[in-house]
């Protein structure tokens, strides 16, 4: 992987690059490196600088300080247009006035491409996004999905160095979301270009990334890749962001070199991890585990048995293939347990108000830091 | 909403048809009737009578008299409108003045709206107010300023001789050039407005876009922002043209004895000539002229009306 | 559009408002001059206004324009605000198109058009001409820029709010009263504000329908301003400006607060949720 070897240039490379509007800093002294043909994806929630961070490579902010590199060269000064980078909108900013060739052509046109060439490229665009048919239509006579294609092909049409993607799948249904993901990972496979996407839905980034920039607060939290980022979070806001998990509040009672154990702050139950900790024997820190780690039986379970959490079951949420059971401690904490329904029928069902122990592996969770 | 595919309501009670009833009622009589009766005595002859045409009606005197009037009706009027050159031409020369000072306001109007669409967003209230505000001022008042600026001895002259750019005054007031300044003045906030309204609601991601393909933005300015504000400008030029094909005021107090303009003939036809039935026809003429940009221009604020 | 103004936006804006205001405040200015010449400035003066009030013609112009104004701007509220609920509300009937016709055409419709045009009808109606032809006439034309005005605040209405109000028991006419025109009340103001406006000003409409005894402010101004120009119509001008210019004013910083105090209430409301 690019991103593993030292030695490998970045393709995009932000340098300290810091951007305020007046009082607000939207991005601070934040560096990333973005290798060739990567699928890279900044997550993070509303107003945590990943758009602007988008905008600043595709020159329509410029930062406050720092530099930003596309292929060894420094684009500060380059105006948008005379970047090789093109970006896909969240509204697709089609241009209603021009039928769907028209805009895909657009691009081309601006770079003095003789007629024939632009009439062909453009045909291979509509043929990649499947919109053949409907070239000739001016943008409000297509729907969600066919806007998002146009919209597509013409950002691709210029052949740029890097393709931008600005919440692109934001305003379609979940189903047509999916398959969209999918094409859109089969494009880049295929033009071999580098895809950059903004986005706050981590089911997203997870599915068409190959790294993962998590971002809060104008900073980068960790990058990694999709497995990484949801198996070893680093942080609690990381955890936290990324899926469902449990987060237990807990001191620190033992350490050594083949592990730690903690102890939880309200329930007392001892939790035994394989992880070494930085923090010191005392500390409070946070232990995470995600529902689908932890395995669900009848039973009941003392205030001091090691990766046991005994509860009774407050509800129960169904979601066909996998039922969620949330269970109550008797210091009132909740925590949640996926359920794989593997059979149609089960003999005793796990049922409200039933006791039950929570248990799970050495490894299953994530020590993080307070 | 497209006309077609308004639903009319399952019931109509009776307050609902008296809501229709007095509005629709109060137009038939005050200004659909009112072009009937013109067409009807643009086709009279004048009498030295009151009123002062023949024939005239009533109703009293039954369907022969009636009828032995409208054998009276011809077309006399409407020949003399050819017969005599003054008429087409004030036409013509309206449609012109009119057309060449629509022309002016676009190309002093464009900067402006374009200017208030791209100041601050708590600045455009301010600024839509500064341009609404000339529009609730006296016309006729508007007009008059113009006197004082334009005439011989008036301030614009006196400005430019204290400057030194000229050495004898010019003399704009009571020719062409003041009728087109007094339009442009008058009219200016018809034309911003509707084109401030299109350029406002122009999505900026799509002007990103355009330079983000390449363009540069002045290019961008002509290839997107140009022809999106279309519908503003053409809505803005007829509610400029139109009134001014018909103007009286700028023209009789700005204009010379040589400027032609169809209101001002209609005018002086009506008042000074006392020829209600020549009156008439022009006035019958003119709506003719009119009737093709005002029906162009009610298709298109139609049209803009069901995109939005 | 988001981007920032280049100077280019700056100059164009400020030439514009000069252009827009120049000429009205240079006559407001020399309406305060001592000279009778009205272009040379001979100091300061309000000798102007003190004569105004002397002409007892002008005087009564003024008062029989703001009668016409006040009683037309009203008839032609009501018959606007029909109109656009007719326009907004009233579904499909017979003669729709022809409604709506007669509501935008006036609006381009040459002057001396109408003008005639409702004189003819007059004259045919064998009514005698003066306060009540001017009025009807000013009605007819100021309703249709009524219609449109309340139209405007009436689309962007939601009609659920009527139908709830329907829902629980409340007949259309008391609807109307009780929740449409409270709701549509800022529209209905400013539609009456323009008809009272549009009334004060016209002279075209007016020349033609008025009758003996009936003249206008506008009518006096215009055979005064066709003999030259004199300060005393410099001040008379600048008095309508200053009317209109504070009743504009005033209306609008009226709306501003109700609207500033309406967000500060939602905030309010808001913030004691979350």
């Amino acid at each position: 992987m690019p991103w593993e070897d030292p030695d490998q240039a970045p393709f995009i490379e932000f340098r300290n690059v810091t951007k305020k509007f007046g009082d607000f800093t939207a991005v601070k002294n934040l560096s990333l490196k973005i290798y060739k043909r990567e699928f890279f994806a900044l997550l993070g929630g509303s107003g945590c600088g990943k758009t602007t961070l988008m905008r600043m490579l595709a020159g329509f902010e410029t930062p406050t300080s720092g530099q930003i590199f596309l292929d060894g060269q420094d684009l500060a000064g380059i105006p948008p247009f005379k970047r090789p980078s093109n970006m896909m909108f969240q509204s697709y900013a089609l241009f209603p006035h021009m039928s769907v060739e028209k805009n895909i052509a657009f691009g081309l046109k601006q770079d003095k491409m003789a007629a024939a060439d632009i009439e062909a490229r453009v045909a291979e665009m509509l043929r990649l996004t499947k919109l053949e048919q409907f070239a000739k239509r001016k943008p409000h006579q297509l729907s969600g999905g066919q806007r998002q294609r146009v919209a597509l092909a013409r950002s691709l049409a210029k052949q740029p160095k890097v393709l931008l993607l600005d919440e692109p799948l934001g305003a379609l249904d979940r189903k047509l979301r999916e398959e969209t993901q999918f094409e859109l990972m089969a494009i880049q496979e295929d033009l071999k270009v580098t895809f950059l996407i903004v986005t706050h839905d981590q089911e997203e980034a997870m599915t068409v990334a190959d790294r993962i920039a998590v971002m809060d607060k104008g900073e980068l939290v960790q990058v990694a890749t999709p497995a990484e980022i949801y198996e070893s979070p680093n942080s609690k806001f990381v955890a936290d962001f990324i899926g469902d998990v449990n987060l237990i509040e807990a001191k620190v009672t033992e350490k050594s070199d083949a592990g730690t154990r903690l102890t939880a702050a309200h329930d007392g139950f001892l939790i035994d991890s394989d992880q070494v900790t930085e923090a010191a024997v005392g500390d409070t820190v946070w232990f995470a585990i995600r529902p689908e780690k932890i395995r669900v039986t009848h039973g009941q379970s003392g205030p001091d048995a090691v990766n046991r959490i005994g509860g009774s079951v407050w509800d129960i949420a169904y979601l066909g293939g996998v039922s969620i059971i949330h269970s109550k401690t008797a210091a009132e904490n909740v925590f949640r347990a996926t359920f794989a329904n593997i059979s149609r029928i089960v003999e005793d069902p796990i049922t409200w108000d039933d006791q039950v122990v929570f248990t799970f592996d050495r490894s299953a969770g994530v020590i993080l830091a307070g | 909403m497209d006309e077609e595919h308004i639903p009319a309501p399952a019931r109509r009670t009776l307050g609902g048809w008296l809501l229709i009833g007095v509005p629709y009622l109060w137009l038939l009589i005050f200004f659909l009737a009112p072009f009937l009766i013109v067409f009807k005595i643009s086709l009279s002859q004048v009498a030295i009578a009151i009123p002062p045409y023949t024939p005239t009606f009533d109703l009293g005197e039954g369907w022969q008299a009636i009828w032995d009037g409208v054998t009276e009706f011809s077309v006399e009027n409407y020949l003399w409108l050819t017969e005599d050159a003054l008429y087409w031409k004030s036409y013509l020369s309206s449609v012109i003045i009119a057309g060449i000072s629509t022309l002016l306001t676009l190309l002093i109007g464009y900067p402006i709206a374009y200017g208030m669409a791209r100041s601050p967003q708590s600045l455009r209230p301010t600024l839509l107010m500064l341009v609404i505000l000339p529009f609730w001022t006296s016309f006729l008042i508007r007009v008059y300023a113009w006197i004082g600026i334009l005439k011989n001895e008036g301030l614009l002259n006196q400005l430019l001789l204290s400057l030194g750019l000229i050495s004898e005054p010019l003399t704009i007031l009571n020719t062409n050039i003041a009728v087109y300044i007094g339009i442009v003045y008058s009219y200016l906030p018809f034309l911003v407005l509707p084109l401030y309204a299109s350029l406002e609601r122009l999505d900026g991601s799509l002007l990103e876009a355009a330079e983000d393909l390449g363009c540069p933005p002045w290019k961008a300015f002509w290839k997107i922002t140009v022809p999106l504000s279309l519908p503003g400008v053409i809505a803005g030029c007829f509610l400029v043209f139109i009134p001014a094909v018909g103007e009286f005021v700028i023209p009789d107090l700005l204009g010379g004895s040589d400027t032609l303009m169809i209101g001002k003939t209609l005018w002086s036809e009506f008042f000074n000539n006392r020829d209600w039935p020549v009156s008439s026809a022009v006035a019958v003429i003119l709506l003719l002229i009119l009737v093709i940009p005002i029906v162009l221009f009610q298709n298109q604020q139609q049209k803009m009306s069901e995109n939005n | 559009m988001t981007r920032g103004p280049t100077w280019f936006n700056i100059t164009s804006l400020v030439a514009g408002f000069a252009f827009l205001y120049l000429p009205i405040v240079l006559l407001v200015i020399y309406s305060f001059n001592e000279s009778r010449l009205v272009t040379v400035w001979g100091g300061f003066s309000t000798k102007w206004y003190a004569s105004l009030l002397q002409n007892d013609q002008l005087v009564d112009a003024a008062w029989v324009t703001l009668r016409v104004a006040f009683t037309s701007a009203t008839l032609a509220t009501v018959i606007g605000t029909m109109a656009a609920l007719v326009l907004v509300r009233s579904g499909r009937f017979a003669g729709r198109s022809l409604f709506s016709g007669m509501i935008f055409a006036p609006l381009v419709m040459p002057e001396v058009i109408l003008g005639l045009s409702l004189l003819l009808l007059f004259v045919a109606m064998d009514t005698a001409r003066g306060f009540w032809t001017v009025m009807l006439a000013h009605t007819t034309f100021a309703s249709c820029y009524v219609a449109v005005v309340v139209q405007s605040r009436l689309v962007g209405f939601d009609k659920s709010i009527e139908e709830a109000a329907e829902d629980l028991g409340c007949p259309p006419a008391r609807t109307f009263f009780l929740i449409t025109l409270p709701i549509i009340l800022p529209g209905v103001i400013a539609g009456w504000m323009l008809a009272f406006t549009l009334s004060l000003d016209d002279l075209v409409i007016a020349s033609f329908t008025t009758g003996p005894g009936a003249t206008t402010l506008p009518m006096k101004i215009y055979s005064q301003v066709r003999l030259g120009v004199t300060p005393e119509i410099n001040a008379v001008c600048t008095i309508l400006v200053a009317f209109v210019t504070v009743g504009v004013i005033a209306a609008s910083i009226v709306t501003k607060r109700q609207q500033a105090q309406r967000e500060r209430d939602e905030r309010a409301a808001f913030g004691a949720e979350g």
